[in-house]
């Protein structure tokens, strides 16, 4: 126990004689989490302060193009900027100025509403309720609204927009349906005979905590995901303290010293532990106190505390497991800092930070189930998001330890090989 | 008290053997040097001797223990002294020793004392708490001596702890070294210095090649060869004068 103690507080001592590596590993995880939640925040506001700039070229100049316009100015997401030409609006968009133009054809009011009064004046005369008419139908073309993105934009905003559009259009159509029947079938345009609202609706369903709906925001889902990023992140500098004690000769005398390699790797658990839960403190500080004086969300922490900080403790042992077993590989920091931030960010990737598994390949989605991010994101989101309680996170809790103990298990015995006398 | 017997160390990758069928026997009390060209196999003899690296073949003994079987009592048996500075830069030398001397499970006040005196009798002490990255190469060299010999070895294990220092430092060195071999340490030694060596230790073999070529007192292997004045005669002499680089 008493080298455990004296290895525990020579770590201690080793890390903060590193002013500049304190400040790296305590700051930069913040600055990280800021940066990425104000990034991200827009995409879950239903109502943002960032407009995208659109341009819009109505050729139509009816009804149905003033529809659209209305629905976009609205949706509060877009800024419409009026343009003459379609040639003019495909340029400044294919040369990346615009992220999009919308392209409304000429009489795209005028034709909606011939073809609907025809196909509806045809239906009515099938019922007997109207003389048929001699007269062979209008030829009337299909119209066809024209959407320019710029080659570089994101296919998930370009969906979003396309599916947007159709709905709009959709319900035009409708509308316009709706219309015609009510003026071949009553002659006062006032009588109510159609509900145009829509019949079925959808409610979203939140989980509660206590009385109140637990509302997902940027915040609650950025924060658990880039913590835990930052937690892996130990792996690096622990890596590095472990190849500088192979570099500088250190190691070389601890072998020669009636210690064990668990007890040196012990002490070195104990404060990157600390390291850990210190930077997750910080980063929940940051949330609840600094994102809502810098216009974010608040983290919502309350009544949570104690599962966070139990799921910061078991997260941050598997990050320290997997850099113990990277130092002990290592023989270069060339080899073991390369390496440390190249594979956080693989296991980052599969571990849903970015991209939700659930839209992952099938193969990514299996090897996901293997990545301990995936595991602490997992518990995170159980407690911020799904009020989940210490039995709906024990999995996830039994799979980080046990990868802490397999990693350490695996760092000690290919030390004890590679050292065997 | 140290039987070293038909030791061979091959490394992987090498064609020749850096220590080839070797063996010696080392008295109680002794300083004991181990001299020979670069390359020769004294750092992997010394190495092999201190558990860091498992031989080839052979067997070797200190005290009647061996590390298969008494690994931890081996390891409070001996001290060692490695050729690089075996230190923690940004710590002081009082918390490099406090943390060197805790791993031989010295604690308190019997730690402090042991380290204040040896840190005296080697000229440090005022500068106990200095970080070791603003020493000279002579005072971390003396550091490097005291974390070897807090826990009081039976044996201690030296490679080459006078290199790349100044004549004062070296003098302090070998001087305290002088005293822990008259409180009852056994010394085993690897230098380049063959003065120094000459006048220091009690017995010396020169190996190369990996081979031990020749052993005895100092004044006995100048006697064996009549036109060797000191024991660097007979080194070139035995050892002859092509240089021994090696990549």
């Amino acid at each position: 126990m008493h080298k455990l103690w004296a290895s525990t507080y020579k770590e201690i001592l080793l890390l903060t004689r590193d002013i500049g590596g304190i400040a790296i590993l305590f700051v930069m995880p913040l600055v990280l989490i800021v940066t990425i939640t104000l990034i991200q925040d827009s995409t879950f506001k239903t109502v943002s302060d960032a407009k995208i700039p659109i341009l819009l070229v109505n050729n139509d100049q009816g009804s149905v193009s003033e529809t659209i316009k209305t629905g976009l100015s609205e949706s509060n997401a877009f800024e419409i900027i009026l343009k003459a030409h379609e040639q003019e609006a495909k340029e400044l968009v294919f040369s990346g100025k615009y992220q999009l133009a919308i392209i409304i054809p000429e009489k795209l009011s005028e034709d909606l509403e011939k073809k609907v009064a025809q196909n509806v004046e045809g239906i009515i005369a099938k019922f007997g309720l109207e003389e048929e008419t001699e007269t062979e139908p209008l030829d009337i073309p299909n119209k066809e609204v024209k959407l320019y993105f710029d080659p570089a934009t994101q296919v998930s905003f370009k969906s979003s927009v396309k599916n947007g559009i159709d709905k709009m259009i959709s319900k035009i159509e409708t509308q316009s349906i709706y219309k015609a029947f009510q003026e071949q079938v009553s002659d006062d345009p006032t009588e109510v005979i159609f509900e145009t609202e829509n019949f079925i609706t959808f409610t979203e369903i939140l989980p509660q905590e206590g009385n109140e709906e637990i509302i997902p925001n940027s915040v609650q889902h950025n924060v658990p995901a880039w913590t835990l990023f930052a937690i892996f992140f130990i792996i690096v500098p622990l890596s590095i303290n472990i190849v500088k004690e192979k570099s500088q000769g250190t190691f070389v005398r601890l072998r020669t010293n009636p210690v064990s390699y668990a007890t040196v790797l012990g002490g070195k658990t104990i404060v990157y532990l600390i390291v850990c839960l210190i930077q997750f403190m910080l980063m929940l500080l940051v949330g609840v106190y600094l994102f809502p004086a810098i216009g974010l969300p608040t983290l919502q922490v309350s009544g949570r505390l104690p599962l966070l900080f139990i799921v910061a403790i078991f997260a941050g042992l598997a990050a320290i497991g997997l850099g113990l077993l990277l130092g002990t590989i290592a023989k270069t920091q060339e080899q073991s800092a390369p390496f440390g931030a190249t594979f956080v960010v693989i296991l980052a990737a599969m571990g849903g930070v970015w991209v939700p598994v659930f839209i992952m390949p099938k193969f990514m989605q299996t090897l996901s189930n293997i990545s301990p991010m995936n595991w602490g994101l997992n518990a995170f989101y159980d407690v911020f998001l799904r009020n989940g309680s210490l039995l709906d996170i024990l999995p996830e809790l039994l799979l980080l330890l046990a990868f802490f103990l397999i990693t350490t298990l695996i760092a000690i015995t290919y030390n004890e090989k590679k050292n065997a006398v | 008290m140290i039987a070293v017997e038909q030791i061979s160390k091959k490394y992987k990758g090498s064609e020749n053997f850096s220590v080839s069928n070797l063996n010696l026997f080392i008295q109680e009390k002794e300083i004991f040097g181990l001299l020979g060209p670069n390359g020769a196999g004294k750092t992997t003899l010394i190495s092999i001797l201190c558990s860091l690296i498992k031989p080839t073949s052979g067997s070797f003994s200190i005290n009647g223990l061996t590390y298969q079987k008494n690994k931890n009592k081996l390891k409070q048996l001996i001290g060692i002294v490695p050729q690089e500075y075996a230190l923690y830069p940004t710590l002081s030398a009082y918390e490099n020793l406090k943390y060197f001397g805790s791993m031989y499970g010295l604690k308190g006040k019997n730690l402090d004392d042991k380290i204040n005196a040896a840190l005296e009798h080697l000229g440090l002490l005022p500068f106990a708490n200095k970080p070791i990255d603003t020493f000279s190469g002579g005072m971390k060299r003396r550091v490097n001596l005291i974390a070897s010999i807090l826990h009081d070895p039976k044996v201690l294990f030296l490679d080459e702890p006078t290199v790349g220092v100044d004549v004062q430092s070296k003098n302090v060195i070998i001087g305290f070294l002088q005293d822990l071999n008259k409180k009852g340490t056994t010394i085993i030694y690897t230098s380049h210095h063959l003065n120094e060596a000459e006048s220091f230790c009690s017995r010396v073999a020169i190996i190369d090649h990996g081979k031990l070529i020749i052993k005895g007192k100092p004044s006995e292997l100048i006697g064996k060869y009549p036109e060797a004045h000191n024991l660097e005669d007979v080194f070139l002499t035995i050892t002859g004068k092509a240089l021994r680089d090696h990549a």
